[in-house]
C-alpha cells in the first residue's frame, strides 16, 4: 500500500459498480476465501423492485457469508453486505447500515456517490473504495470524498472494464490511489490488513 | 457540509423553539437532508441557518418539509400489495368495520392504493383510512387526491403486478397533466398531522401501515414508535412495515407473529 497510508487497519471495503460490474464480482468473489477483519459492502446499480436475485447469485459464488441488509443491520468484519434496490445505503457511527428512499442521485438508487460519501464520513482512513465498470458518472464524486477523508481509492483499469465510462470518468476527474485490472484488484483485496 | 456539532445545535434549537424533536433520527440521513436544505436555501454560514430558525417562525414548516423524505409512489412494492389483497383483506372482511392507519403517509399515494384494494374487495364502504404525517404540506396534497398524470403508467403497471384486474385509468380523471382520484376514495379518508415522536395513540386499528418511515429513526425511536403501534392495534390486527424494516430486536417482537416473507406482522398478544 501507499506510503503514509500504511499501518491503518482497514475496516470497510466498499465496491461500487454498474453495467459490467457483476461479471467482475463473479470473477473476484470465488477467489476470496475470507475477509481479513474488514466488512465488504457492494453497491451495484440494480433494477428497481428486484428481489433477492443478486444476493442469491453472489451467495452461490463465495464462501464468505453474505448478510441480508435490512435497515440498521450491523456491519461486522468478515461479512459481505449488498445494498438493496430502491434505497440509498448510508453508514452510521454505531457501525450499522441505514437505508434511505430519498431522491435518486445520478439517476440511481442506490447511488454509489451517496454510499461512498457516507462511508467516508464514518470510516475515513480505514475505508477502501473500489469503483468498477459502468456507463454512468456515479462514483467519481464519492471517490474524491473518500480520498479527501484519508481513505484509499481504487479504480478498475478501463481497458479491463466491459463498460469503461465509469472508471474513465473517475480517472479524468480525480487521482485514484490505484488503477488496477481484475487480477490486481483480487490481489489488492486479498492483501488488505496483512 | 455542516459538522456533527452544528447538526446537534440545530436539532436542539428546532426542539426548543418549535417542539419538533429530531434527536432520535438516524444521523446519516438527517445530515444529508440538512446539507441539502443548506444548499437549497443558499446559506453560507451555519449561523445564518440558525438565526433563520430563531427569527422566522414560518421557516420551521419549510425545514420539516425539506428535512423529512417524502418520496413515495402508488402500489410501491407491488408484491406487498398482492399479499395485502390476498391474505389480509379476506381476514379483515369478516369485521363489521375496518380501521386502517397509514402512519407517515406522505402525499397519500399509499392511502389511495389501499382504498383501491378495499374497493375491489368490496370493503371500502365499511372502511375508514386514517392518514397521518408530521409534515402538514404533504397532507394538503394527499387530501386533494391529485397526482401527476405522467406517473400513471408506472402506477398502472404496479397495480397490475399487485393483482389488479381492472383498467387502472377508471379510478381517476385526467386533466391538464394531473390525475384526480375519485371522491369516493377521499370520502373514506381522514387526514391529520401526527408526530410519531411526540403524539400518542388515538384509536384502535385493524391494520397499521408504516412503510419507509422507521428507516429515518434510530433504534431507540423505532422501538418507541413500535410500542405506539402495539398500543394502537386491536388483538390479531396487522402491522405492515417497509420491505427493509423489521421489528426483530425490538421490545414488541414477541407480541407479534410474522406472516411470511413480506414485512407484515400479526399481533398475537
Ligand atoms: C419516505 S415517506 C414514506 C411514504 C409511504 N409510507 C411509502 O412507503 O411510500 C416517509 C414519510 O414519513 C414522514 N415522517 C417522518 N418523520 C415522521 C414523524 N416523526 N411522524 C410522522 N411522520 C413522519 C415524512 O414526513 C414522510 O412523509
Amino acid at each position: 500500500m501507499e506510503e503514509g497510508k500504511i499501518n491503518v487497519k482497514c475496516q470497510v471495503v466498499i465496491i461500487g459498480g454498474s453495467a459490467g460490474s457483476l461479471e467482475v464480482l463473479l470473477q473476484l468473489l470465488p477467489n476470496l476465501n475470507t475477509l481479513n477483519s474488514f466488512a465488504l459492502v457492494i453497491v451495484l446499480h440494480r433494477k428497481s423492485g428486484e428481489d433477492n436475485l443478486l444476493e442469491n447469485l453472489i451467495r452461490l459464488k463465495t464462501k464468505v457469508p453474505v448478510q441480508d441488509v435490512d435497515d440498521k443491520t450491523p456491519l461486522e468484519p468478515g461479512n459481505i453486505y449488498i445494498a438493496p434496490s430502491d434505497y440509498h445505503l448510508l453508514f452510521e457511527k454505531d457501525h450499522t447500515l441505514s437505508l434511505d428512499t430519498s431522491e435518486k442521485v445520478n439517476y440511481s438508487r442506490p447511488s454509489i456517490d451517496v454510499a461512498f460519501e457516507s462511508a467516508a464520513e464514518i470510516y475515513e482512513r480505514t475505508l477502501v473504495a473500489i469503483l468498477l465498470s459502468g456507463a454512468n458518472a456515479d462514483g467519481t464524486k464519492g471517490l474524491e470524498i473518500v480520498k479527501k477523508s484519508g481513505g484509499i481509492t481504487v479504480v478498475q483499469k478501463p481497458a479491463s472494464a466491459e463498460v469503461p465510462f465509469m472508471p474513465v470518468n473517475a480517472i479524468a476527474n480525480m487521482q485514484p490511489d490505484y488503477v488496477l485490472d481484475i487480477n490486481e484488484i483480487l490481489k489488492f483485496v486479498t492483501n488488505i490488513n496483512l | 457540509m455542516i459538522s456533527d456539532r452544528e447538526l446537534e445545535v440545530l436539532i436542539n434549537e428546532v426542539f426548543e423553539y418549535y417542539g419538533y424533536d429530531f434527536s432520535g433520527y438516524s444521523r446519516a440521513s438527517l445530515k444529508r437532508r440538512v446539507d441539502r436544505l443548506y444548499q437549497i436555501d443558499g446559506f453560507t454560514y451555519f449561523s445564518d441557518l440558525l438565526s433563520k430558525v430563531r427569527s422566522e417562525p414560518g421557516y420551521v414548516k419549510h425545514l420539516v418539509e425539506e428535512v423529512t423524505v417524502n418520496v413515495t409512489e402508488m402500489f410501491r412494492d407491488p408484491l406487498f400489495y398482492k399479499v395485502v389483497r390476498e391474505e389480509i383483506l379476506p381476514v379483515l372482511a369478516t369485521k363489521p368495520f375496518i380501521r386502517i392507519w397509514h402512519a407517515g403517509c406522505s402525499t397519500g399515494e399509499e392511502v389511495y392504493s389501499m382504498a383501491i384494494l378495499l374497493k375491489e374487495a368490496n370493503l371500502l364502504h365499511k372502511s375508514l383510512l386514517y392518514a397521518t404525517d408530521i409534515n402538514a404540506i404533504v397532507l394538503d396534497t394527499a387530501k386533494k387526491g391529485v397526482f401527476p398524470l405522467r406517473m400513471m403508467k408506472q402506477y398502472s403497471e404496479n397495480y397490475m403486478i399487485s393483482g389488479g384486474k381492472n383498467d387502472f385509468s377508471d379510478y381517476y380523471t385526467a386533466n391538464y397533466g394531473l390525475a384526480k382520484f375519485s371522491d369516493e376514495f377521499t370520502g373514506k379518508m381522514v387526514f391529520s398531522q401526527h408526530n410519531l415522536v411526540s403524539d400518542g395513540s388515538f384509536n384502535e386499528f385493524d391494520l397499521i401501515m408504516c412503510r419507509n418511515v422507521l428507516i429515518y429513526f434510530d433504534k431507540n425511536l423505532q422501538d418507541r414508535a413500535l410500542q405506539l403501534f402495539d398500543n394502537s392495534l386491536a388483538f390479531l390486527g396487522y402491522l405492515a412495515l417497509g420491505t427493509k424494516e423489521t421489528i426483530k430486536f425490538s421490545t414488541v417482537q414477541d407480541r407479534f407473529q410474522q406472516l411470511n416473507r413480506e414485512k407484515i406482522w400479526k399481533k398475537v398478544k
